[in-house]
This record gives structure tokens, C-alpha cells and sequence, in this order.
């Protein structure tokens, strides 16, 4: 093996690509989040389309979005061999583990949050990316994103999923954020303070902003 | 008899390696809360040698919390309820009458039970092997005071260099990580000026062998440091990520 | 006098300071090639054993290393808190070799060999040097230098340490490079053994029987040369400071196999140590003499004072040892300050509710660094309470973890009320006996550490286990077995087919199949405790000639209880650490005998050893230079048999006198 394969397979180089694709999804979200709060200017889409025209359609961005694809299943598969390999480090568990006296339940189950994301990804992705691509593929065409928004969120049931998918978010964020710097090494005790303070502050808006949207469009306060 | 105490003891037996093991029920009567733990479990061996009943096995030898022997997790946490403190500096008086206590080994496939409480801890001294160590023979050494050394370097070297081994980071980690152990003596010899010549191959191969012991990987719970008796700190962890990825990308071992 | 013929100590001709560098300049060589073929074993792995182990290896001997822990990393020497002296005079405060010299051949009470004190205060700077480069983070001072503190019995700061972990420190030093040994396979590390023999062939040790702990299995393991390391053997008094497992085993055995004991008799109890709870109680918790270095030792001056020791004012404190001692006051060597806390609790001023304890209170010292600090930050008009929270705080860095430990086992906080100590079994000066090369009577076996009698006379100072430990095992045998082995070169591997090996692998198996089949009623566990009640009430901290007669014959009795009603369980094909333990107690009982009748020969008064016949009229030991200035070296000639050889010991560079501390 490469020295370069066995840094990202040991078990800190998985860490390493954990933090740095995380990371990288964190800057993904920023974008993502930012464009999606273009429906609040309430101007029956017409900001938000202009940016998801752009989006879809700038070579740049375009390039981007391989390359976003490859850190989301780089994050994934890493992800569940390191929920592998971790289980295998303790096969035989304890019948009484009192966990919660050592550790927060979020920072433990960063596997479970993030396979309900994945699930979460999967149902939004078929809502709108997968057929809006396809779409483009097949005519060149792009979809009326706006609109399918606005058709979509009125059944409760999707809007109940994208909030569960928020809140999942906002946990695996709340440790992930933080958990990411310590991976990389930066643990500073003059930078510990503010890199909490963002990751907290990350983790509650960034995740409240994408659960509003589903909200009003729901409640007819965007329309 | 002098103490006023009763418990209830649920204690993992297995009598070897291969063995399958399961929990046996104890009663004790008159435990004092001045005892500490590992005298209440001598209080319980003595019991059952009366019964004619195998004591249990435990490790332990200093009985003063700096020899990193003693090993139980108690009532879901190594070393108990306590925080920086371990089995052996436990005392009943942090129990209460009539309380259900289970004693389990510390679990992970790295440290194999040998029998009942008693697991095996040579992962870590292989993981010392590889590389945690200064290579400096005998009798080479200058004057000590011809390297000074700051205190704050000194001072948090020792910081991590207080780490006695035990295990309870293992113990307590979900992943059964040893990254806190391994953490604190890369970072002790990285902090200090004698550390540097062999800093990157050290960071290399410890987690080389860390990895092949079959400890998991660390998800930055920080259950680890908050079990640690010795409360090693997790800037250590990140100060072992910074190593090795700077020697991994760096030495010039291919 | 005249030192028996069957002794021969080895010291070099000439001038004391010359002779150990004579010597490493004459001693016989063993050329590289020949190394690699010569095995050695080393059973303990403490500092003695671990730094021995570790330096062998790296000058070519093929080393095998036993420890009965789970990792060398265990070994007790991990638990000495205070320090390690040494004779750099880093603090420009007059200190010197000879100095240490002095000062541990009169902290012994005149007790111990001049040569081999003198070369361990020689290499005592070596040490320091070694650690350092090793990765020992010492404590500093601001300017990155080394700091330094004081010990008892000494009037300079030659003490090197850790905050209160040094021997933590300084054994993960010496045990890293041992595991630097076994990663390149120069030493063979066998955890979770337990050596239960030695073996002699045509009069010298040829190698060792040893059990897995684990598996049961009893193996023979063959050497050029055996190293005994494996420390001090106080736990024949059941409650003392040593781990639970410390036991006298390995050197018992070579003991029984033609090694001479030298002065069983002289133990020491440790002035500060967290008084007895109840009766549950397994062992006792050492409170490190550094802190004697602020805290002051009082006790009421009223008998049967039962008021909080924070409720009694100044003026009706007893400062017994500034009393007694102005020249050194609360740093009086251990011997002396563990008396003097015996007379004030048997004249009825003790405190706590046992009364057998005494005050050690930081209050003085907790004002003076709050002071301290107001000033260093410019502060004039700071309050009391202000004061004392930066005293603490001050206090905290350099004990805490000593207040902490004494908070966790007695329940009390140290930083509001003053602590209870009472004197316990620490160290034994004694141990086989070894002449200048550390080689016991029988050549080949050697012994180093605490496990041997040599440099610390009746009275070992603080901070000088760690330094002898590493002496000997950094230092010393290095050099000294060359002087063996350089006529083994031709010997070729050692066979452990030899009958030798046989025999004694049969003897050991009989040993444990007769503990195994006794199946009597009481367990190893309280035959200790009783042996311990006889030790500690007979051949304790006083002895007298009647209580030592009646404690041997004791102890006898004791011995045929055991053999007749010990009950171990379980089996000998698997771990079983009661079988460890019946077989540690076994031979506890026979050392506690001669440990007792050693005392009861010694007619006289000296460090640890405290004959209340002969006293001062002020209380302190009575030497008689005259008939004992010997080192006792027992020879075993059978079961409750012991012939008694004597080393003359010579003084030429120190003039003796009564030990004053005053």
C-alpha cells in the first residue's frame, strides 16, 4: 500500500477525511442554505430562480457539484467502514453502559444521525435535484423548481420528513462542526471558545433556516 | 463487623479466555463506607472462600491510584462513579445502602478477558514498543541542565506523562478507542526538545500499531478524557491528529 | 571483630574517591561478539530491574525480563511521590559527593558500607542526566532549569522531582526504554510471571523456574547470570505502603538456595501515612515526606484533647519535632520522626479517634505563599481570606495531588483541616546480601534495588530508593557483571535439560500441589493479617528482647497452622491469584522469623531498628559501635536453622559519632 492509502485508511487519516469532507459539506450547506432563503424576499420565486438558474447551469458550479457528489459519498462510505471498524473494536458489549455520565447522546450516535440524513438525502434529492438533472440531461431543460416547491410542501407528511431531517441535521451538526476541528488537531485554547461559539451558532441556524422553508411554504407565508 | 452497609453485586464470571462468561449475584452484608472498593470486593472474596466458592479475579496492586492495575467498570463507567479517581481510590462512602452494583471487565477486542474482572493489557505495551519511547542509550546523556526546558513545555509534558495506563479511555470510549493513551506519550515527547529527533517516526509507528492492536477510531465523544483518573486532556488527541498527519505528509518514510 | 570468611565484600584498594573509577577502568570486558551469546535474566521490572534490563540489552546481552504485574510499567517503584536525590548542587547551596555520602552513611546510623555509598552518590548525577534525556518531565523552574526541594535529613536541596509522581516519572523512563528493548527484541518481556526458584549448578546460578500466571505452566528458564530486582519484602507486616503484590518471594528463594540475608531486621516506618481506618483496611497510603517540606508536625499540648485540630489555638499546639530538633526540625529523617510520633501517641496526646495519629498542618505554609504572592503581584493591602485562597492555590500546585488522595481515602479536605498521619511500614534497608559487584554469595545471582541490604545502612533518607534503584540498574551492573561474565564466555548456552533445573521445576510443583491439597479453613489472606499482627506488635517501630521471643515462637506456630489449615481454591492449571497469594504468604512467614531473630541479636539500637532497652535518656537510639558495628548475613541451613555471618564494617573517611539532628 501507497503511504498516501495507508494515511486515509489508518484510523486517524479516516478521521483526517471525515473532518475535511465534512467540513467541506458544511461549506456546501452555507450555499445551499443561502440561496434557499432566497424565497423569503416572498417575490413568488423569482430571486430564488434566478440563483438556482445560476446554480444549475454555470460551468463552474457544475464542475463543483462532482465534486460536492464525490465528498458526500466520500463522507458516507468512510463514515460506515469507521461505524465497522468501531463495532468490531468491542465485540462483546456491556450490560450496563452509563454512557450519558461521559459523553452526549448526539456526539455518540453521529452514525445513526447521519444515516437518517442519508435516508433524508435520498427523499429530497428524488423531490428535486434527481428530476431536475434528469430533466436537463433528457431536453436541456430545467424544471420550475419554485413551483415544485410550493406543490410539494403541502402535504404535511413531506413537510414532517424535512423537519425530522432538520433536526437530524442540527445534531450531527452540534458535534460535528466542533468534532472536525479537533480531527484536524486545531484545538487551541485560545480558538476552542470561538470555534464552539460558531459550531453551536452553525448547527441551530443553518438547520432552523432549511426547516422554515418547508414551514412557509406549508402555512402560505411564502407563496 | 463494622460497617452498616448492604449491597447487591452483580459481578461478571468467566473462567478463562475461551470460557463463556455471565453474572453471578451477590449479597454483602456490613460493608463500611471507610472501605474502599477493591477492600469491599476483598471483604466479598473472603465470603465466598467460606462458602467454598472460586474467588473472583481482579487486578489491582498499589492500591494508591498511580499504578494504573486496577480495572472495573462499575455500574456502566470505568473506575466508577467517580471523576479522576480509580477503583482502588473508590471508597463506599460513594454508595449507598441497599444499592445494586454491576461490575463488568473492561470490554474491547483489543484487551481480551482472561478471567472474571481480569483482562489483557499488552496491546498497550506494544504500542509503547513501536516507538514511545526517546532513543538514548545509557550513559549518553549531557548535563541535565544544558537543555532548559520551559516550564509551560515541561509542565504539560508531565500533564500527559501522568497517564498510568489503565485502560479506562478503552473502557469508556463507544468506539474502544486508545487514542487518549497513545495521545498522551506522543504528546509528551513531542512537547519536550528531547522528543524531536525521532517525532515523526514515533507518531507513525504508534499508530500504525495502535491501529493494528484493533483499538476502533475516535468519534471526539470525549468520554474518554471524562473517565480518565488521571483526567488526561483530549488537546492531547488533537495534538496526536497534528503529528501524524504532519509526519505522514512529511518524513520522507514511504 | 572480624568479618567472617565467608563473606567478601570486593572493595577496591585505594582511596575512596578513586576506587569505583579504578575499577571501571579495570574490570574485565566482555567483547560484543561474546555478549550475544550470553543470557540474562532479570526478574522485576521497577526501576533496578527495568533500567538494568534496558542498558544490558543495549550493550548486547541477551536479556529476558519477568514481571508478575501485567506490565513492567506496574512495578511499585511507580508509587515513590517525593523525589530522587542526587549531588549536582544545581542550587549553589553546598552540596557535593561527599556530602550525599555523608549524608546517607549517618542518615543510616552508621550502618552501611562506605565504598558503595560513595559510588552512589558518584553516579547520582548521571542519573538526573540519563532521565532527562530520556523524557523525564521533571519540575522546573521559570528559567527552564531544573527545580529542586528538600528531604529529611539532609540541609541542602538535592532533590529532583515530579510534582508528587516522581517515581511515576522516573519508572516510565526507565520502563520506555525497556520497551524500546522488546520492540527490537533484545529483551524477551514475560508479563504475569512469577519466578518461584533459582537455580545453581556446580555452585553458581545457572537460571530460574518461574510460573505463568496465567496458563499455570511452570517453565525453566537458563541464564548466565539471574538479577533479583524485585524490591523490598515490608508487606511481611501485612498493612504497609507496598503494593499488594510486593512480596519477598524471588529473594527468599535464592535466600533458600545459598544467598545470605543481610539485616532483615532493619525496616522503615514512614513518619506520614494516612492512619489506619478499620479493620478492613489492606494496606496504607503513604502521604510523600516532601511535604514535610511546608507542613508542621504538632499535637495537642493537652492529653486526650478531642477538639477539631483547626479549634485549637497556636498556643496549645505541641511542635514536637521543632522542639525536639531546631537544627532540622520537621525534616528529621524518617526513623527519628516516626519515634517521636509513636512516643507522643503512647504518652496519650495522639489525635483522631484511634488517638494513634498526629497532626501534619499546612496552615503556616498555605499563609506564607499567599503572602508570598500578594507580593510578587505587588499587593499591599490584601486580605487574611484573600491570602489564604492564593496560599492554596500555591499549595495545590506542589501537593495537590497528595490532598487530593488523602481527601479520597479519608473523606476530610485537607486545605480546610489539618491531616492525620501516623508512621507506616515503607522500605526494608534489608535484603540479600551483595558485595561491592551487587553479586550475592552465590555467583552468577545478583541483586539490586530495594531487594538487596547495600547502601542505606539502618536507615534509608527520602529520595534515595529511587536513586539507588537507578544507580545500580543504570550505573553499576553494567560495569560490575562484566566482571562475572568475562570467565563465561566459554560456559555456552545453558541447558535447562540439566537435572539441576529438574529438581528444583519437581519441588516447585510439589510446593504448589502441597497448597493445593490442604484444602484446611482459612484463607492465605488471613494467615498474612496474623503473621502482620505479630510483626507490626513485636518486631515493629520498638522492639524489646521478651516481645521477640515470644514473635518467633509465634511465628513458628504460625507457620505450622499454615501448612496444616491453609485453604486455597481454584486450581493450579489457570490464573489464580490465590495460589499467588499462599505462596507469598508462605514465605513472609518464614522471613518474619528471622526478621525476629536478627532483631532480637542486634543488642543494640540504630536507625529503623529501635531496641527499647537501649535508649538515651532523651529516647533516641543507643548504638553500640563497639559489638554491632556488623552487617548481619544470615546463612539458611534448614527449617528454623540460620547461621549467623558478620561483615566488619570499617569507617576510614567518616569520623563516627552519635547521630544529632538537634
Amino acid at each position: 500500500m501507497s503511504w498516501f492509502s495507508q494515511t486515509l485508511t489508518s484510523s486517524i487519516g479516516r478521521k483526517l477525511l471525515m473532518a475535511l469532507t465534512g467540513l467541506f459539506l458544511i461549506s456546501f450547506l452555507v450555499v445551499h442554505a443561502t440561496i434557499n432563503a432566497m424565497i423569503f424576499y416572498n417575490d413568488g420565486g423569482e430571486t430564488f430562480t434566478h440563483w438556482g438558474h445560476f446554480m444549475a447551469t454555470n460551468p463552474i458550479i457544475r464542475t463543483l457539484e462532482i465534486v460536492l457528489v464525490a465528498g458526500f459519498i466520500l463522507h458516507i462510505v468512510d463514515g460506515l467502514m469507521l461505524w465497522k471498524s468501531n463495532r468490531d473494536a468491542r465485540p462483546v458489549k456491556y450490560a450496563v453502559n452509563n454512557a450519558a455520565a461521559n459523553s452526549t447522546w448526539y456526539s455518540r450516535s453521529m452514525g445513526l444521525l447521519g444515516t437518517l440524513l442519508l435516508i433524508f438525502l435520498v427523499v429530497h434529492t428524488s423531490h428535486f435535484w434527481i428530476p431536475n438533472r434528469t430533466n436537463q440531461f433528457a431536453t436541456g431543460e430545467e424544471l420550475d423548481l419554485y413551483q415544485m416547491m410550493l406543490t410539494t410542501f403541502q402535504n404535511p407528511i413531506v413537510v414532517l420528513i424535512y423537519i425530522l431531517g432538520c433536526i437530524s441535521l442540527f445534531w450531527h451538526l452540534l458535534h460535528g462542526f466542533k468534532s472536525a476541528f479537533q480531527s484536524l488537531g486545531l484545538n487551541h485554547v485560545k480558538y476552542n471558545g470561538m470555534i464552539s461559539f460558531l459550531g453551536t451558532a452553525f448547527s441551530i441556524v443553518v438547520p432552523i433556516l432549511f426547516a422554515l422553508m418547508p414551514i412557509a411554504i406549508y402555512l402560505g407565508w411564502v407563496k | 463487623m463494622e460497617g452498616n452497609m448492604s449491597l447487591s453485586l452483580k459481578v461478571w464470571r468467566q473462567s478463562n479466555k475461551e470460557a463463556a462468561g455471565g453474572f453471578e449475584d451477590y449479597k454483602l452484608d456490613h460493608v463500611s463506607p471507610d472501605m474502599s472498593f477493591l477492600e469491599m470486593f476483598d471483604v466479598l472474596n473472603e465470603q465466598l472462600i467460606e462458602e467454598g466458592k472460586e474467588p473472583v479475579a481482579f487486578d489491582h496492586d498499589c492500591r494508591e491510584g498511580i499504578c494504573g492495575m486496577c480495572s472495573m467498570y462499575i455500574n456502566g463507567r470505568p473506575h466508577g462513579p467517580l471523576r479522576g479517581v480509580t477503583t482502588c481510590q473508590l471508597h463506599m462512602r460513594s454508595f449507598k445502602d441497599g444499592d445494586t452494583i454491576v461490575v463488568e471487565p473492561w470490554r474491547a477486542q483489543a484487551f481480551p478477558v482472561i478471567k472474571d474482572l481480569v483482562v489483557d493489557r499488552d496491546a498497550f505495551d506494544r504500542v509503547i514498543s513501536a516507538g514511545g519511547f526517546v532513543s538514548v542509550n545509557t550513559g549518553n546523556a549531557q548535563d541535565a541542565n544544558a537543555l532548559p526546558i520551559a516550564k509551560e513545555a515541561a509542565d504539560d509534558a508531565f500533564a500527559a506523562a501522568a497517564c498510568i495506563g489503565c485502560g479506562a479511555c478503552v473502557a469508556a470510549c463507544k468506539n474502544a478507542s486508545a487514542m487518549l493513551f497513545v495521545s498522551a506519550k506522543i504528546s509528551q515527547l513531542a512537547l519536550l526538545p528531547q522528543g524531536q529527533a525521532e517525532r515523526s517516526i514515533r507518531a507513525e509507528k504508534m499508530v500504525a500499531q495502535m491501529d493494528a492492536e484493533g483499538f476502533g477510531a475516535c468519534t471526539n465523544t470525549g468520554a474518554c478524557s471524562a473517565e480518565c483518573p488521571k483526567e488526561i486532556s483530549l488537546e492531547n488527541i488533537a495534538r496526536m491528529n497534528r503529528e501524524y498527519i504532519g509526519a505522514k505528509f512529511s518524513s520522507s518514510a514511504v | 571483630m572480624a568479618t567472617s570468611s565467608r563473606l567478601d565484600a570486593k572493595i577496591p584498594q585505594g582511596q575512596l574517591e578513586s576506587k569505583w573509577s579504578k575499577y571501571r577502568s579495570s574490570v574485565p570486558l566482555v567483547n560484543p561478539a561474546n555478549k550475544r551469546n550470553l543470557e540474562i535474566i532479570v526478574v522485576g521490572t521497577g526501576l533496578a530491574g527495568a533500567s538494568a534490563a534496558a542498558t544490558l540489552a543495549e550493550l548486547g546481552y541477551k536479556v529476558k525480563a519477568f514481571c508478575f504485574q501485567d506490565s513492567p510499567r506496574r512495578a511499585h517503584s511507580i508509587a515513590a511521590q517525593g523525589g530522587i536525590n542526587a549531588a549536582k548542587n544545581y542550587q549553589n547551596d553546598g552540596d557535593s559527593v561527599y556530602r550525599l555520602f555523608y549524608d546517607t552513611i549517618k542518615g543510616g546510623d552508621y550502618r552501611a558500607r562506605e565504598a558503595n555509598v560513595h559510588r552512589l552518590a558518584e553516579v547520582s548525577g548521571n542519573i538526573i542526566d540519563q532521565c532527562v534525556a530520556a523524557g523525564v518531565p521533571f519540575a522546573r523552574e521559570y528559567g527552564g532549569l531544573l527545580s529542586n526541594r528538600s528531604f529529611g535529613g539532609t540541609q541542602v536541596q538535592r532533590t529532583f522531582y515530579a510534582a508528587g509522581q516522581t517515581g511515576q516519572q522516573l519508572l516510565l523512563g526507565a520502563y520506555s526504554g525497556l520497551q524500546r528493548q522488546v520492540g527490537m527484541g533484545t529483551v524477551k518481556m514475560y508479563n504475569r510471571h512469577e519466578m518461584l526458584d533459582v537455580v545453581n549448578i556446580d555452585g553458581k546460578c545457572r537460571g530460574i523456574i518461574a510460573r505463568n500466571l496465567i496458563t499455570g505452566e511452570i517453565e525453566r528458564h537458563g541464564g548466565h547470570a539471574v538479577l533479583l530486582c524485585t524490591g523490598g519484602y515490608g508487606n511481611v507486616f501485612y498493612l504497609s505502603t507496598n503494593a499488594m503484590g510486593s512480596n519477598v518471594t524471588a529473594a527468599w528463594k535464592a535466600h533458600k538456595r545459598g544467598a545470605f540475608f543481610g539485616n532483615p531486621c532493619f525496616t522503615q516506618i514512614h513518619p506520614t501515612c494516612i492512619p489506619v481506618s478499620g479493620e478492613h483496611q489492606s494496606k496504607l497510603t503513604l502521604m510523600s515526606e516532601s511535604l514535610r517540606n511546608d507542613g508542621r508536625i504538632w499535637v495537642p499540648k493537652k492529653q486526650n484533647d478531642n477538639r477539631p485540630g483547626n479549634e485549637i489555638p497556636e498556643n496549645e499546639r505541641d511542635y514536637y519535632l521543632e522542639r525536639r530538633y531546631p537544627a532540622f526540625g520537621n525534616l528529621v529523617p524518617r526513623d527519628i520522626a516516626s519515634r517521636a510520633a509513636k512516643e507522643r501517641c503512647d504518652a496519650g496526646y495522639g489525635v483522631g479517634s484511634s488517638k494513634l495519629a498526629v497532626y501534619l498542618d499546612f496552615a503556616a505554609a498555605v499563609e506564607r505563599y499567599g503572602r508570598g504572592e500578594a507580593n510578587k503581584n505587588n499587593i499591599h493591602n490584601a486580605s487574611d481570606a484573600d491570602i489564604t485562597l492564593w496560599g492554596k492555590a500555591v499549595v495545590k500546585e506542589k501537593y495537590g495531588n497528595l490532598f487530593d488522595m488523602y481527601k479520597q481515602i479519608t473523606g476530610e479536605d485537607p486545605y480546610e483541616v489539618p491531616m492525620r498521619i501516623y508512621p507506616a511500614v515503607h522500605y526494608t534497608m534489608g535484603g540479600l546480601w551483595v558485595d561491592y559487584n551487587l553479586m550475592t554469595t552465590v555467583p552468577g545471582l545478583y541483586s539490586l534495588g530495594e531487594a538487596n541490604f547495600s547502601d542505606h545502612g539502618a536507615n534509608r533518607l527520602g529520595a534515595s530508593a529511587l536513586m539507588q534503584g537507578l544507580a545500580d540498574g543504570y550505573f553499576v551492573i553494567p560495569y560490575t557483571i562484566g566482571n562475572y561474565l568475562a570467565s563465561e564466555i566459554r560456559t555456552g548456552k545453558i541447558s535447562t535439560d540439566h537435572e539441576a533445573f529438574v529438581k528444583a521445576e519437581a519441588e516447585v510443583k510439589e510446593r504448589i500441589d502441597t497448597l493445593l491439597r490442604i484444602q484446611g479453613k482459612t484463607s492465605p489472606e488471613l494467615f498474612h493479617r496474623r503473621l502482620g499482627k505479630i510483626m507490626w506488635d513485636k518486631c515493629g517501630m520498638a522492639r524489646n528482647a521478651q516481645g521477640l521471643k515470644e514473635a518467633i515462637e509465634e511465628i513458628r506456630q504460625l507457620r505450622r497452622d499454615f501448612w496444616s489449615d491453609v485453604k486455597v481454591m481454584g486450581t493450579a492449571n489457570y490464573f489464580n491469584p490465590e495460589l499467588d497469594k499462599a505462596n507469598r504468604v508462605a514465605d513472609f512467614i518464614e522471613l518474619g522469623e528471622l526478621m525476629c531473630i536478627d532483631a532480637l541479636d542486634r543488642n543494640e539500637s540504630c536507625g529503623g531498628h529501635f531496641r527499647e532497652e537501649y535508649q538515651t535518656e532523651e529516647g533516641e537510639a543507643l548504638r553500640d559501635d563497639e559489638n554491632y558495628m556488623y552487617v548481619s548475613a544470615w546463612e539458611h541451613k534448614g527449617p528454623e536453622n540460620w547461621e549467623l555471618h558478620k561483615e566488619e564494617l570499617v569507617y576510614e573517611n567518616i569520623k563516627i559519632a552519635q547521630r544529632s539532628y538537634k
